[in-house]
């Protein structure tokens, strides 16, 4: 995990599933291209590709609700996301992007304040995200989680812990 | 200070005295469920080296979903879960004729209370009517819990569900938990565990129960609970592996985040409309919408009560020729049961459609929906493109209404009918 992410904000609404972010038919793929191919493609033709060029997803309410797939967290991977801030995860989600190795923040804070194309940077080892002249505190990552982003995601973790 | 069943689970998993909300944990799940998703965990273990599995007897698979396999790829998958399971001894292997995993593993007696179950598929929240927490994590850590026999945990605070009087003709499970899901909204639990308690639970099937703690992950909850009593022990009756049964319940001073009431004599038919499960209204209102299919089945309301709902509302009568039904019932338990009783003959004889047991439908195999089209499902989930095209439209009910709603080709009160 770097110390410090930085790009420009893509930015979703409240409630946004996981069959929305990679449809059930493309889970026969863990590939993060393949996925990002079809990534949140049930939202109109312009997807996924009006998402390519941003850094940083933020979003509502509960992202990452309802199915349990982790291909989710794979596909934003593929667009090219850094990170995730969203007003609030679903479990299932926020478990599934630590274990993919992605990195992901509450701050609804920030999720208000920003709009389409803002630059954000984002520092999970402070605890703090700055958007402009704005600096939004974020929850420190419990230890066994940030082990796992720094290794990559858990499979990178067990690749390095793990004695078989 | 005394513990709710998901503080007594963690603690009693995790090695503790006792645990209490917020508090990380390094838990020992008793089970870890994988369904069609095994490949991606046989992959992951490849991919780190690792031969050699923490506890071969804690892992069960069950292929459901897309099963018989639908594609090339699908059946290389299959072939790759079912390689893994010989290779590494799981006896909790089920292959694609058992069913929904869930259900299976239910039936199979592989659920007791105060289980720890973690499995790659969010509904396994529905071990909860058995007293077991449930929960869905994804299939790197299914392949993390094989090798190391753990995961961490946050305990969750729990809110108490209190239910009393009894459904009104017409109404079950399925319309109380819609009603739930819409009052406190997609993520008005997460995180949470949920127990359901109150006068009524005595009288709710274990089938009603499963439809309960499973509907609960459409609130974010992290698990539910049915607490376990004389029905949970009638049906693990003669079921459990080998193993004796033992309860489990909440201290007298356990301490609930807060308690939410229902009155059940108060409901009526609930409907969730496109394409949030948040998005309920009474029958009433949406009563009269066109519809081209109706699906009967899912982990939701494929056992076999739900199946014989339908079939009473349905005998001897003929669905609306405007609509496809399609009936996936839940295991191959339930299918042998319903062929036995009559119940498959009614609903097949009605103009339904009978597929294979599994996941079918609600995981995009077969019934698909072209632009459109709309659907109403007895399974969990409406979100768009679930179950086809972007275009088409889900909405989701109990069997009750939407066998009612099959007999007249738009969605309908079955107590207009019953």
């Amino acid at each position: 995990m770097n110390k410090l992410i930085e790009g420009r904000v893509f930015k979703f609404g409240d409630n946004i599933n996981s069959d929305i972010i990679i449809p059930g038919r493309y889970l026969i793929h863990i590939e993060p291209d393949k996925l990002a191919a079809h990534a949140f493609e049930v939202l109109g033709d312009d997807y996924p590709g009006r998402l390519r060029g941003f850094e940083i997803l933020a979003a509502g309410r509960n992202f990452g609700c309802g199915s349990a797939r982790e291909q989710a967290a794979t596909a934003l991977i593929g667009l090219g996301f850094k990170a995730v801030v969203a007003a609030s995860f679903a479990r299932t989600f926020y478990r599934n992007a630590i274990n993919a190795g992605l990195p992901i923040a509450e701050c609804p804070e920030l999720v208000e304040a920003v709009s389409e194309g803002d630059s954000v940077s984002i520092d999970l080892i402070a605890g703090e995200i700055r958007s402009g002249d704005a600096v939004y505190g974020v929850p420190r990552l419990p230890e066994s989680v940030r082990r796992i982003l720094e290794a990559g995601g858990l499979a990178g973790y067990l690749k390095a812990h793990y004695r078989a | 200070m005394g513990m709710t069943i998901a503080e007594k689970i963690l603690a009693r998993t995790s090695g503790a005295s006792s645990v209490s909300p917020g508090q990380i944990v390094d838990a020992y799940p008793d089970l870890v469920m994988s369904h069609t998703a095994t490949w991606r965990s046989v992959d992951v273990m490849e991919r780190v080296g690792a031969t050699r599995l923490h506890d071969p007897d804690r892992i069960a698979i069950v292929l459901d979903h897309i099963a018989p396999a639908k594609t090339e790829k699908h059946a290389a998958d299959q072939q790759r879960s079912r390689e893994f399971a010989r290779r590494y001894g799981i006896r909790k292997f089920y292959d694609v004729d058992a069913g929904i995993a869930h259900l299976v593993l239910m039936e199979a007696g592989h659920v007791a209370p105060g289980d720890l179950i973690v499995g790659t598929d969010s509904h396994c929240t529905i071990y909860g009517s058995l007293g077991a927490l449930g929960t869905g994590i994804g299939y790197t850590e299914v392949a993390s819990v094989w090798l190391t026999g753990k995961l961490w945990m946050k305990v969750p605070p729990t809110t108490r569900i209190e239910l009393s009087g009894r459904f009104r003709p017409g109404v079950y499970a399925k319309d109380l938990m819609l009603e739930l899901i819409g009052r406190l909204g997609a993520d008005g639990c997460t995180y949470e565990s949920v127990e359901f308690h109150g006068p009524s639970m005595a009288e709710m099937s274990v089938s009603e129960r499963m439809t309960m703690t499973n509907l609960a992950m459409e609130m974010g909850v992290k698990c539910a609970l049915a607490p376990p009593d004389a029905k949970t022990e009638a049906y693990l009756a003669g079921r459990l592996d080998g193993r004796a049964y033992a309860g489990i319940a909440s201290d007298a001073d356990a301490v609930f985040s807060r308690t939410v009431g229902v009155d059940l004599r108060a409901l009526e038919p609930m409907v969730a409309c496109p394409s949030q499960v948040e998005n309920v209204e009474p029958v009433g209102a949406v009563a009269g919408t066109r519809l081209d299919q109706v699906f009967l089945g899912s982990c939701a309301n494929a056992k076999y009560e739900d199946l014989a709902v339908a079939a009473r509302i349905l005998e001897g009568k003929t669905i609306h020729s405007g609509v496809r039904f399609i009936i996936t019932p839940g295991s191959r338990r339930i299918m042998l049961e319903a062929m036995r009783t009559g119940v498959l003959q009614t609903l097949v004889a009605s103009g339904g459609t009978l597929t294979n047991p599994g996941c079918g439908a609600c995981a995009g195999d077969g019934g698909v929906m072209a632009d459109g089209e709309v659907s109403l499902s007895t399974a969990n989930r409406n979100f768009l493109g679930r179950m086809g095209s972007r275009e088409s439209r889900i909405y989701l009910s109990s069997p009750a209404t939407a066998a009612a709603s099959a007999l007249t080709g738009v969605i309908s009160d079955p107590r207009e009918i019953i």
